[in-house]
């Protein structure tokens, strides 16, 4: 007994990696004579229902192939998706982030497809300026088709701004800097209220019994910024990587990006934004519970805002920051298709449609994201107008303002080990923001630059 | 298992001197080596092959899609400079002994309580409910109760005047909070381990005791718990190198999180395996544990005479 207690002791982990292993198959199943099934993944439950009418239309013209979607909560799907790799059961075709593709084609996961666009004459020219080039690795190959792109805002409780006097004006002619936070912050401090009705600009205001915060922050801690604080630093002259994409050398040792970081978790000590550990949940969760006054989010997340119960939600592009222009990533997700997939040709033709105008033109007609095809693009604005949703700030980067990539480069697993929990600590008041230049360092030893 | 066998060598003891002991044993071989047969393989199929091969693992690149090539101590030597291997280690052996000391404690007190006070069935059941949770369930239970935001615990803490604590996002209280629930979880299940080491200790000797008019009390500490020893090492043994496998909690509750706080071995181990697909550090990582949970159960055992009873 004894013994056998020894060897089981630290066991666990190689036998729960066997026990992964030996999951064997690809999920991918034949049903029927000449039916093929293909697995299909994603993270976005607001986009299955327009990506099920695709597969619907793609089933229609080939009835041999049907999907089988499967969607998993942004976290998970990483989580899942890399142990299917490892257990040989990943998915056929799957949805893909910038920041996480790189992985998975060094580990030589996902397939190229540059001789399958080439074979058919997919013409990749169709889809929004600087969509396709990211998804070449680093060897040049491409390890994506563009699906849509997105970018981030400010979403607001609607009543609470007419509350603090703001005006939909005074909203666009925001400005912000990391010394003191300018007009943004100001607006911030406002339309934060203590428990005795005090504003957080007013004397008297007790920043230890908070009732709504000014600003809400999503518990999302990573080294792209996106959720939290990339509309500031974009508009700092800062740029995370020496050059996007494929850098080697990250550059968070930068005196005004850590200034910005400093100010930008420094809301949370000045009672303006929840603490580190407060809310569980992302942005329309806060302002839908009116403890949170305004929160960033993408254009993917509209539906979740605009459906919430009983608060009157809009949106306002980032303040223009000490650049003189507004900010915002510019992300692109895409459909990649595995390497372990055992119908390679049917899960490229699936592909081929999810990149089409005619799946594009529906997904726009759900009026959830941005679709990757211009022209669907502007079907897609339609429909938020027609829905009455005012998406116009996640589209006026474009038209006037900066864009940038998130950061892509190599290792980006090991690299958000590192720099998610240093993120954090500072939030929470572990360490100070000068803190990462130790950081950076350990990211430029992975990355070699 | 354990908690029975000097129950049925005193059985077979006393049936021993009814036949010679060696025909006995050469008759049962066949029905022995029967009943050990399956077991023998599931043991060496999923118990000894991997130890081996993650022994292996350990000094190999391996990364699951390309075949690893040997790099002979290099993921050790990168162990012994990862701060977050260290870090992992000490949170998961603060968070075992926070997990056992009070797991234990209390386990002992139920079982006493249920083997002294009580004999009904239902109650000695209830005890042992949340064991029959699994370990994702109870993650998920508890962090509904004790969120910030809607959580019952926080809105009681608010109520009497303490305030709202962030259990799982505070990097003070997360690794406490994960201590208590898996307590919550398993101590039911520790005291009905220790309550059967308790029926063994003979009620006579309670009954002598009394008659030399001893307390309750200093029954529990002169009769109850040097009778109990060995059971008791027994179970702090399995519970500690169970506590030392904490891995479901944390995967669902905080993943590691914040800010590393609750990051304990298991799960950096499985981190760096399934995210990072670097198994060979890992398996080092492993092997440093199996090594760490080998000094601890021998010196546990020697430390407590886990062999020999007090009334032997």
């Amino acid at each position: 007994m004894r013994k056998r207690m020894l060897l089981t002791a630290g066991l666990v982990p190689v036998t729960l990696a066997l026990a992964a292993c030996s999951g064997g198959s690809s999920d991918s199943t034949e049903s029927g004579p000449g039916k093929i099934e293909l697995s299909y993944w994603l993270w976005d439950a607001n986009q299955q229902p327009g990506y099920e009418q695709c597969a619907a239309d793609f089933t229609a013209a080939n009835p041999d192939i049907t999907i089988a979607f499967q969607q998993y909560a942004w976290d998970d799907y990483w989580t899942k998706l890399t142990a299917s790799f490892v257990g040989g059961s990943a998915p056929d075709v799957f949805t893909d982030h910038l920041a996480k593709y790189a992985d998975f084609a060094a580990q030589k996961q996902i397939v190229p497809l540059d001789d399958l666009i080439a074979q058919d004459d997919f013409d990749t020219t169709v889809f929004a300026e600087g969509l396709v080039d990211p998804w070449k690795f680093i060897d040049g190959k491409t390890f994506g088709i563009p699906k849509d792109w997105d970018t981030t805002a400010f979403f607001y409780n609607a009543d609470m701004i007419k509350d603090a006097g703001y005006s939909d004006e005074d909203l666009a002619g925001l400005d912000w800097n990391p010394d003191d936070g300018g007009t943004f912050e100001k607006l911030v401090a406002h339309l934060t209220v203590d428990k005795n009705g005090v504003r957080g600009d007013e004397p008297g205001f007790d920043k230890g019994a908070v009732a709504v915060y000014g600003i809400g922050i999503n518990p999302s801690y990573d080294v792209t910024g996106q959720m939290q604080w990339a509309n500031f630093t974009g508009s700092l002259p800062f740029d995370s990587l020496d050059k996007n994409p494929w850098g080697t050398h990250y550059n968070l040792d930068d005196p005004e990006f850590q200034k910005t970081i400093a100010w930008f978790y420094g809301l949370s000590d000045k009672g303006y934004m929840p603490k580190s550990g407060e809310f569980t949940d992302e942005t329309p969760a806060q302002i839908g519970s009116g403890k949170v006054a305004i929160g960033t989010n993408g254009d993917w997340a509209s539906s979740q805002f605009f459906g919430l119960d009983g608060v009157n939600v809009g949106v306002f592009a980032a303040p223009v920051g000490p650049s003189g222009e507004r900010a915002s990533i510019f992300n692109g997700l895409a459909d990649s298709i595995s390497a372990s997939s055992k119908h390679q040709a049917e899960a490229w033709k699936w592909v081929q449609y999810l990149g089409s105008t005619a799946c594009q033109d529906v997904v726009a007609g759900e009026g959830t994201v941005f679709p990757a095809i211009p022209s669907s693009t502007e079907k897609a604005l339609q429909t938020f107008a027609d829905k009455g949703w005012p998406v116009q700030a996640f589209y006026s980067y474009v038209e006037s303002g900066h864009t940038f990539l998130p950061p892509i480069t190599e290792h980006s697993g090991e690299i958000g080990d590192l720099v998610t929990p240093a993120l954090q600590g500072i939030h929470l008041g572990q360490q100070p923001a000068s803190s990462l230049t130790g950081v950076n360092d350990q990211v430029n030893e992975i990355l070699g630059g | 298992m354990s908690i029975l066998t000097p129950l049925r060598r005193g059985a077979a003891d006393r049936s021993a001197p009814r036949r010679p002991r060696f025909r006995g044993a050469t008759r049962d071989l066949p029905l022995a080596i029967a009943f050990i047969l399956p077991a023998t393989i599931g043991f060496g199929v999923f118990l000894v092959w991997p130890t081996i091969r993650g022994i292996w693992l350990s000094f190999t690149d391996y990364s699951v899609f390309q075949p690893g090539k040997f790099v002979g101590l290099d993921n050790y030597t990168t162990m012994l400079a990862d701060p977050v291997f260290w870090s992992s280690m000490r949170t998961t052996v603060y968070y075992v002994v926070l997990n056992i000391a009070v797991q234990t404690l209390v386990a002992l007190v139920l079982a006493v309580l249920l083997s002294r006070l009580t004999a009904s069935l239902w109650v000695r059941g209830i005890v042992l409910t949340p064991y029959l949770v699994s370990n994702v369930v109870t993650a998920l239970l508890w962090l509904l109760l004790l969120d910030y935001q809607l959580g019952i615990v926080n809105e009681l803490l608010e109520w009497v005047g303490i305030g709202r604590q962030s259990f799982w996002g505070n990097p003070h209280l997360v690794v406490p909070t994960i201590a208590m629930v898996n307590v919550w979880r398993h101590v039911g299940y520790t005291s009905l381990l220790i309550f059967a080491g308790l029926q063994t200790i003979s009620p006579q000797v309670y009954e002598a005791a009394k008659v030399d008019g001893a307390s309750e009390w200093s029954m529990f500490w002169r009769i109850t718990l040097p009778l109990l020893r060995p059971y008791l090492a027994m179970v702090l043994i399995v519970t500690s190198i169970g506590s030392f496998q904490v891995f479901d909690t944390v995967s669902v509750a905080t993943q590691g999180g914040p800010a590393n706080a609750s990051n304990v071995i298991q799960y950096y181990i499985y981190n760096v395996a399934f995210s990072r697909y670097d198994f060979g550090y890992a398996s080092a990582m492993s092997v440093a544990l199996l090594v760490v949970l080998s000094v601890i159960t021998v010196a546990q055992y020697r430390l407590s005479r886990a062999g020999h009873s007090d009334t032997n």
